[in-house]
C-alpha cells in the first residue's frame, strides 16, 4: 500500500508513437490528498500521461510509483487502486442507471453488506434518485458525467484520475463536477484531473502545464500567476466597449473583452495607464476606471506558450 | 478467480443481449432459419424423374414394363412419343431426364427367349442424379427380367441386401444430424465473435481494462451467456430434427447435449479469440464465417464423404472441430453410439476448446495497443 505523503512519482516518463514522441520525458510528484491539474492544449500529451499512469498503456522509457506500485510491472495491482474516468463516455449505454452500478459493483468487488450502500450513494451524487431504472443512453451529458465518475469510484480507490471529465458538459454541471471532486479530495482521496478548461485550474491544489508532451511550468495557481506573468493586466471600465477596444488594438496595445469591461496586456504600469488613458480620451470615450488586475491562468498559459 | 466478477460480467453480457433485436434474432432466429433452409433444400433423394417412353411394341408386356417404372415411385411419365427425335427435345429442354426407348421385337424376344434390349437415356448433366437413376433402372429391369424368366433357371447369386441405421436410405437421416453441428459451428463463432470488438469500438473496454477484473474472469463471464444460448439453440434443433424432419433419434439425449456442450465451449472460444486479435466487428464476423462455415460444409464430411477426398484434405479434415462433432451427433442420432464408441473424437473436442481457449486468454492483453 501507500507508504508516506506522496500518492504518485514518475521520473522520465515517455512515450512514443512510432516516430512521434507524445509524452518527453516527464516527471510528476503528486500528494495525497491533493487535487493535481494537468493542463494542455489537446494533443500535448495529457491522456497519454494519464493511461500511463493508470497501467493502461506501457511507458517506453521512465520509472515511478503509483500507490506504492511499480508503473512498469505491477499494473494489475495499480488498477486494484485507482479509479479512472477515460475522455470517452464509456459506460454501457444499453443498460440502465441501476445495471451499470450494479455490473462495476461487481467488478469491483464491492462487499456484499456495502454494495446498496455504494449504490445509493452514486445515485444521490449524480443526482439520479427518480431514474434508476433508465437506460443510459438517455441522460443527458452532466448526468452521464457524474454516473461515470461514480461508478468508477465505487470501490473507493485512494486515487482517482479523471481525463477531460467536463469537456462538453454545460457549467452549471461542471460546477457541480467541481464540487464533488472537493468533497472526495476533503475525505483523502487523491484526485489527478486533465482539463483544457483553463478556468477550472483555479480549482485545483497544484497544476502542471504540459506542451508538446513536457512540462513547461509546475506550482500553485497563485504561483504560477506571480511567477510567469512578467507583464500587466489593465482592467479597463469604459462606455463603449466594442470601439474602445478596435481603438486599443488599432494603436498596439493588446486588448480583448472580459464581459463588459476590458482587458489590456502592457509591459509597464504607470506610463502605460496615461497612455491607455490618453488615447481613450482622444476617441472621445469616457473612462470611468483603470486598474491593474492579477492575470488570470488563461493570460498565464497564453503567455507561456507563446516563450515556449 | 472472482465469481462475484464472473457473474457481473456474464449478467452485463445477457441483458446487452437481450436488449439488442439483431442479437435477438441472430441467437434464436438463425439456427431455425438455417436448419429450414438447408434442411429442406439439400436432398440427395432422386423422386419423379420426368421420364419419357418410345413405345414401338407397344404390348402388353411393353406396356407392364413402363408400369413397373411408374410403379417404382421414382419416374413419372411426362409423355408418350412417337418420334425418336422427340427424345433429343424433351431432354435438350430438361422437359424430360430419361427417355425410355422399347423395341419393335421386345415381347417377341421374350417370347421366343432371346434376350430383348431395352434402350434407356438418362441426362447427365446432374451426375448424382443420373447415378441414383442408373442404379434404380437397373434393379427394376432386373427383377422385371427375373419374373419374366420365371420356371426357366434361377439366378447364380441372389443377394439379401439390408441397409443398417438408415435402411430407407433416406438422405435427410444423415444430413439432418449432419447440418446441426454445421450450424452450431457456425452459430457459436459469430455470437462469440462480437463481445470483445464490440466494446473495442464503442469505447467501452478502456473502462473495463482499467479496473482488476482478470482475463480469464472477463473471457469466461462473456462465453457463460452465450454458452446457454447455444445449448437452446441445439435443443431447439434436435426437436425440429425429429418432429418436423423426422430422423429418428437412437441414441441418448443426455449424450447428444454433454457432447454439444463440449463442442459449443470450443467454438465460443474461437469466436472470442478472433475478436480479441480483430478488435473490429465487422472484421470479426467475416473471420468467424469463413473459418467456420465453408471448412464445416465441406470438410467436415456433413454431406461429402471424407474417405472419398483426396489424402491430403483428409490429412486436413483433422483439424476442423466440426469434423468430429459431425462424426459425435451422426453417430448418436443414426447408430444410437454411446460415450464408448464417440471417445476419440470427444476428447479431441475436448482438447480443441480448452487450447482454443487458452489462447484467447493469452492473447487478451488488458493494455491498449
Amino acid at each position: 500500500m501507500m507508504r508516506g505523503t506522496i500518492a504518485v512519482e514518475v521520473r522520465g516518463l515517455t512515450k512514443m508513437f512510432g516516430d512521434f514522441i507524445a509524452v518527453d520525458g516527464i516527471d510528476l510528484t503528486i500528494k495525497k490528498g491533493e487535487i493535481f491539474g494537468f493542463l494542455g492544449p489537446n494533443g500535448a500529451g495529457k491522456s497519454t500521461t494519464i493511461k500511463m499512469l493508470c497501467g493502461l498503456l506501457l511507458p517506453a522509457g521512465g520509472k515511478g510509483l503509483v500507490g506504492g506500485y511499480d508503473i512498469m510491472k505491477e499494473s494489475e495491482e495499480i488498477k486494484n487502486n485507482i479509479g479512472y474516468m477515460s475522455q470517452k463516455f464509456s459506460l454501457y449505454e444499453d443498460l440502465t442507471v441501476g445495471e451499470n452500478i450494479n455490473f462495476f459493483s461487481g467488478i469491483y468487488s464491492v462487499g456484499r453488506n456495502k454494495k446498496k450502500e455504494r449504490k445509493e450513494w452514486v445515485i444521490e451524487m449524480a443526482g439520479l434518485k427518480d431514474r434508476e431504472n433508465a437506460q443510459t443512453k438517455n441522460l443527458p451529458g452532466g448526468f452521464k458525467q457524474r454516473l461515470a465518475l461514480g461508478c468508477a469510484i465505487l470501490h473507493e480507490p485512494p486515487i482517482i484520475f479523471l481525463d477531460e471529465p467536463t469537456s462538453g458538459v454545460d457549467p452549471i454541471s461542471r460546477r457541480n463536477f467541481w464540487n464533488l471532486i472537493y468533497e472526495m479530495s476533503k475525505a483523502g482521496t487523491t484526485v489527478f484531473v486533465t482539463t483544457h478548461y483553463m478556468d477550472e485550474a483555479d480549482y485545483c491544489n497544484r497544476l502542471a502545464l504540459i506542451y508538446r508532451g513536457k512540462i513547461i511550468a509546475e506550482g500553485t495557481p497563485n504561483e504560477l500567476k506571480q511567477k510567469y506573468m512578467v507583464k500587466y493586466v489593465l482592467e479597463i471600465e469604459v462606455e463603449r466597449v466594442v470601439e474602445a477596444m478596435e481603438v486599443l488594438n488599432g494603436k498596439g496595445i493588446e486588448t480583448a473583452i472580459f464581459g463588459n469591461l476590458l482587458h489590456a496586456v502592457v509591459d509597464t504600469l504607470g506610463p502605460s495607464i496615461e497612455l491607455v488613458r490618453n488615447i481613450l480620451e482622444e476617441a472621445k470615450i469616457p473612462v470611468y476606471r483603470i486598474e491593474r488586475v492579477l492575470p488570470s491562468l488563461e493570460d498565464v498559459f497564453v503567455t507561456l506558450i507563446e516563450v515556449a | 478467480m472472482s465469481i462475484l466478477r464472473i457473474r457481473a460480467i456474464a449478467k452485463k453480457e445477457l441483458i446487452q443481449i437481450w436488449r439488442d433485436p439483431l442479437s435477438l434474432a441472430m441467437a434464436f432466429m438463425m439456427p431455425v432459419m438455417l436448419l429450414f433452409l438447408f434442411g429442406y433444400a439439400i436432398t440427395l433423394d432422386v423422386n419423379d424423374l420426368k421420364t419419357v417412353v418410345y413405345d414401338l411394341d407397344k404390348s402388353s408386356l411393353s406396356r407392364e414394363l413402363v408400369r413397373e417404372f411408374t410403379e417404382s415411385g421414382y419416374f413419372t411419365v411426362v409423355d408418350y412419343i412417337h418420334d425418336n427425335m422427340d427424345i433429343n427435345r424433351y431432354l435438350d429442354s430438361g422437359r424430360a431426364r430419361v427417355a425410355i426407348s422399347i423395341p419393335e421385337k421386345f415381347s417377341e424376344d421374350i417370347r421366343t427367349g432371346r434376350n430383348p434390349t431395352l434402350q434407356v437415356i438418362v441426362d447427365g448433366s446432374d451426375s448424382n442424379t443420373a447415378t441414383i437413376a442408373l442404379g434404380y433402372i437397373s434393379a427394376i429391369t432386373d427383377a422385371y427380367s427375373r419374373r419374366m424368366k420365371a420356371g426357366n433357371a434361377a439366378p447364380l447369386i441372389e443377394p439379401r441386401i439390408r441397409v443398417w441405421y438408415n435402411p430407407e436410405l433416406k438422405s435427410r437421416n444423415f444430413i439432418i444430424p449432419g447440418l446441426i453441428a454445421v450450424i452450431m459451428a457456425v452459430i457459436a463463432a459469430l455470437l462469440s465473435s462480437l463481445t470483445i470488438s464490440r466494446e473495442w469500438e464503442r469505447g467501452t473496454m478502456e473502462q473495463l481494462i482499467s479496473t482488476p477484473v482478470k482475463t480469464p474472469e472477463l473471457i469466461t463471464g462473456k462465453l457463460l451467456p452465450y454458452f446457454f444460448i447455444g445449448f437452446i439453440d441445439v435443443a431447439m434443433s434436435v426437436l425440429l430434427a425429429v418432429f418436423l424432419f423426422d430422423v429418428p433419434l437412437r441414441g441418448s439425449v443426455f449424450l447428444l447435449m454433454a457432447l454439444s456442450g463440449i463442442f459449443l465451449f470450443g467454438g465460443l472460444s474461437l469466436g472470442i479469440l478472433i475478436s480479441i486479435v480483430a478488435k473490429s466487428q465487422l472484421v470479426s464476423s467475416q473471420i468467424s464465417m469463413i473459418v467456420t462455415f465453408l471448412p464445416a460444409f465441406l470438410l467436415s464430411g456433413f454431406m461429402y464423404s471424407i474417405s472419398n477426398m483426396p489424402k491430403p484434405l483428409q490429412v486436413m479434415t483433422h483439424l476442423i472441430p466440426a469434423r468430429y462433432f459431425v462424426a459425435i451427433i451422426k453417430g448418436i442420432f443414426m447408430k444410437g453410439s454411446g460415450l464408448k464408441l464417440l471417445a476419440v473424437e470427444t476428447l479431441l473436442l475436448s482438447l480443441f476448446g480448452i487450447l482454443v481457449f487458452m489462447i484467447a486468454n493469452m492473447k487478451f492483453k488488458k493494455r491498449i495497443v
